[in-house]
């Protein structure tokens, strides 16, 4: 036995209370979805998990319209005061069932243990707790006194960070006021209404969230349906560019996050040891399914072999396995069909010349896995530098200059994160200023944090989430008369009152503004509540 | 004795140079009361795709320069604009049919307006950014930078006033942009863009498209290099299908805006064509 074999130690699942079957929650109880229902899978095993409701459109109708009774009649009525206490209470009790919530991930999604219960599930807590607090301090949100809220949320969630994704998503449009309609991803459902139960024991009034499970047809629903005011989506940019087509011409919001291929650039006097580490964390942390993983590794030339090799070691020692085992550091692939995805694309890198290697690892005999796999000879367009592979793939090529760096970094049409791992501080703002992404690591990667903005630029989406600026996306400013000039993606809030720009100059009679007189096309898409 | 006046040609405004467009098409421009002002520049598609390609070419320099130099910039044009007040009041009397006071106060506001958005240079930054206490060693701040290049169809019931509150909160932050101008009302643009080039405007931060906004404007919302599109100028068009289009490639999108004061003065306006950016850096002794 070498020192780097362990006996297992797994966490006991004893903690779960799972019920075999799952309906939708809406209006503050599970009731049977109209669809056909679908099992979740642990794809560590294949083995079936539960049962899960499948939201019909008229499941969506209902949830839409169960929101909109809870924003009307008594989230929109509710202090302030009173919506954050229900937010903190939320926050405890996602600490109190931690440890259940944790092992219940990991078993739904294949992520390790050690990844749900000291990332995921602490942020989730974090997330709520941070929100809790604006929510009686909206005047400080940036969008002047008395911003509003703007109804109905409906959001759309991904398989890779389950329940984290929801609670990015439902803390602040909670504290903003808003109610929401939340569809978690069809692979990965189990956290999302073991939540629902936590609502049940917080007593948030009914209706306030509702969570309704399906694949892609259920959220094309929910996102287009007339009773929703706001869309918030975190998935791939091809859902996203449908999606944003889908709601052109409404009024209806939206924050978009979408995919990436994040450069990670490490000059040659960066601290070694430390940007191994952040490499390896940066593409196989969960697998590798990050939007904003560090898939492209630019590596200064001079230093390409020494950080190669140090990566295969690196790599040899991580151990795949079991996602509940204590020790396992790379876990299951969320599904087959992603496991395919992910095959194919690599099959492509060694078809256009790179070469490939993998850490030699045992792979299970049941269940989806792809052991950590490094790019070497990759060139700038073929298509694993380009594509978003969302496994734990990562692509290496070199740079000789700071601009070469730079210009290779920012060629891709994404741009939702990035890495630069340098010793000298200068040279780290100067090249942070020069990428084109909306989260910049500076010796190191993938940290998140609730008063944190994150999001991205170009075809990584719009919007953000985290922080003031992601309280902003669920608000609109007092005056309605100033709505038509708030962007789409309202992020950044902040549009100064009119009494503060009004100049008296103009001779003109001012007509008071009004909202922009639709054309019949977008007229016809119906009368909202 | 009276004296021949000397009529002038009215072209595109792209890249810091004045060409006529590549498609050799103009249009007639009447007066209010009917009467023949000029033939305008007809834009095609071409032509806005080099417009777009200027302001790529511009955006890095115009987004590098300190905030305080776009400031004085920007102010540089109020100064400018006061200079020739007289033409431009003259131009939207002919072209508007509007009174001399009137003229006079559309001229006024766009002079102030610009003076007010140069002042927006170096603050902006301050308002909307923000530095962020994680849990953690990490020094973390969220700035908002420009999106690139973008994309305008100017209010079309103005000379002057709708086109210039579009186009000075887009410069702001360090976008560079290609405006269409008002279909009806465009020689006052192309006056305008005298001014910028002789200004301290860089080559290409500003591009003037005249000509129809309904041929022109499907080319720049489908154009992959271009960031973004404030449709404030373009309820008559069927903006609906533009915004369609602008989502093959996520474009940030602004909506119609009707009436005298469309586009009127707002930080929003600034901050809907900048991009927030969060930068972490560890922090340690060692």
């Amino acid at each position: 036995m070498s020192f780097l074999e362990y006996a297992p130690a797994p966490e006991s699942t004893a903690v779960l209370n799972l019920r075999d079957q799952y309906g939708l929650f809406i209006d503050g109880e599970f009731v049977d979805g109209r669809g056909t229902p679908f099992q979740t899978i642990s794809p560590a095993t294949e083995a079936r998990i539960a049962t899960v409701s499948n939201a019909n459109e008229a499941d969506v109708a209902d949830a839409v319209a169960a929101a909109r009774r809870a924003y009307e009649r008594t989230w929109s009525r509710m202090s302030g005061r009173d919506r954050g206490k229900y937010l903190f209470r939320i926050a405890r009790l996602v600490q109190e069932r931690a440890r259940e919530l944790a092992v219940a991930e990991s078993l739904d999604n294949g992520k390790p243990i050690k990844e749900s219960r000291d990332v995921d599930v602490p942020l989730v807590a974090a997330w709520f707790f941070y929100y809790a607090g604006w929510a009686d301090k909206l005047d400080h949100a940036g969008l002047g006194a008395n911003p509003r809220a703007l109804g109905v949320a409906a959001q759309v969630i991904p398989w890779n960070f389950p329940l984290l994704m929801l609670a990015w998503k439902i803390a602040p449009a909670l504290a903003a006021g808003n109610t929401v309609v939340l569809k978690p991803a069809e692979t990965t459902p189990l956290t999302a209404l073991i939540f629902a139960e936590i609502l049940q024991q917080a007593d948030l009034p009914a209706g306030v969230v509702n969570i309704i499970t399906g694949a892609g047809d259920t959220g094309a629903a929910l996102v287009s349906h007339e009773g929703v005011d706001k869309v918030a989506f975190t998935g791939s940019t091809g859902v996203g560019r449908a999606i944003a087509k889908q709601i052109a011409g409404t009024d209806k919001k939206a924050t978009l996050e979408l995919g990436g291929k994040a450069a990670n650039i490490v000059f040659d006097d960066a601290p070694i040891d430390q940007a191994i580490e952040g490499i390896v964390n940066g593409i196989f942390f969960n697998q590798g399914h990050v939007c904003c993983a560090g898939s492209r590794l630019l590596v200064q030339e001079n230093i390409h072999d020494e950080v190669v090799d140090r990566l295969k070691s690196r790599l040899s020692t991580l151990r795949l396995g079991d996602p509940l085992d204590k020790n396992t550091d790379i876990g299951a692939i969320n599904s087959r069909e992603q496991l395919e995805r992910i095959r194919e694309l690599s099959d492509v890198g060694v078809a256009e010349g790179a070469e490939r290697w993998s850490a030699p690892c045992e792979i299970p005999e049941n269940g989806f896995w792809y052991a950590p796999t490094i790019f070497t000879g990759v060139q700038t367009s073929s298509r694993i530098a380009r594509e978003e592979i969302f496994g734990p793939v990562l692509s290496v090529l070199t740079f000789r200059t700071p601009a070469e760096a730079i210009a290779k970094a920012n060629n891709t049409p994404y741009g939702l994160s990035a890495g630069i791992w340098s010793d000298k501080g200068s040279r780290i703002l100067a090249v942070a200023d020069q990428l084109r992404a909306g989260v910049i690591w500076a010796n190191t990667f993938n940290r998140f944090d609730p008063a944190s903005p994150f999001g991205g630029y170009k075809e990584s989406g719009y919007g953000r989430e985290g922080g003031r600026h992601g309280l902003a996306a669920y608000l609109a400013p007092a005056s309605i008369g100033g709505q038509g000039a708030l962007p789409r993606a309202a992020s950044h809030g902040a549009v100064a009152s009119p009494s503060e720009t009004s100049t008296d100059a103009a001779a003109e009679p001012k007509a008071r503004r009004t909202r922009a007189t639709r054309t019949t096309k977008a007229s016809t898409k119906g009368s909202k509540r | 004795m009276s004296r021949l006046a000397v009529p002038k040609t009215y072209k595109l405004y792209i890249g810091g140079a004045f060409p006529r467009s590549e498609s050799g098409r103009t249009y007639e421009v009447l007066s209010a009361s009917g009467g023949f002002l000029a033939n305008a520049a007809k834009a095609s598609r071409k032509d806005a795709r080099d417009a777009v390609v200027a302001a790529r070419a511009a955006v890095g320099g115009w987004a590098g320069a300190t905030a305080y130099n776009r400031g004085q910039v920007l102010y540089r044009i109020a100064e400018l604009l006061e200079g020739r007040r007289a033409q431009f009041v003259a131009e939207i009397e002919d072209a508007e049919g509007a009174t001399r006071a009137a003229a006079s106060a559309q001229v006024d506001e766009a002079i102030d307006r610009w003076v007010w958005y140069a002042g927006w240079a170096d603050k902006f930054a301050q308002v909307t950014g923000n530095a962020n206490p994680v849990a953690g060693p990490y020094f973390n701040i969220s700035v908002p930078e420009p999106t690139g290049v973008v994309a305008i169809v100017a209010p079309q019931d103005t000379s002057l006033l709708g086109l210039v509150s579009a186009v000075a909160p887009a410069l702001v932050a360090g976008n560079a942009v290609v405006v269409v101008a008002s279909e009806r009302f465009p020689l006052s643009a192309i006056s305008l863009a005298e001014v910028l080039a002789t200004s301290d405007v860089p080559k290409g931060v500003v591009n003037v498209l005249t000509g129809s906004p309904a041929e022109i404007t499907p080319w720049l919302a489908s154009h992959a290099d271009v960031n973004a599109i404030d449709l404030v100028g373009a309820s008559a068009l069927d903006w609906v299908d533009l915004e369609i289009s602008a989502a093959d490639t996520l474009k940030r999108v602004l909506r119609p805006e009707q009436g005298p004061d469309a586009a009127a003065p707002a930080l929003g306006r600034i901050t809907a064509f900048t991009e927030t950016k969060t930068v972490w850096h560890t922090k340690s002794m060692r």
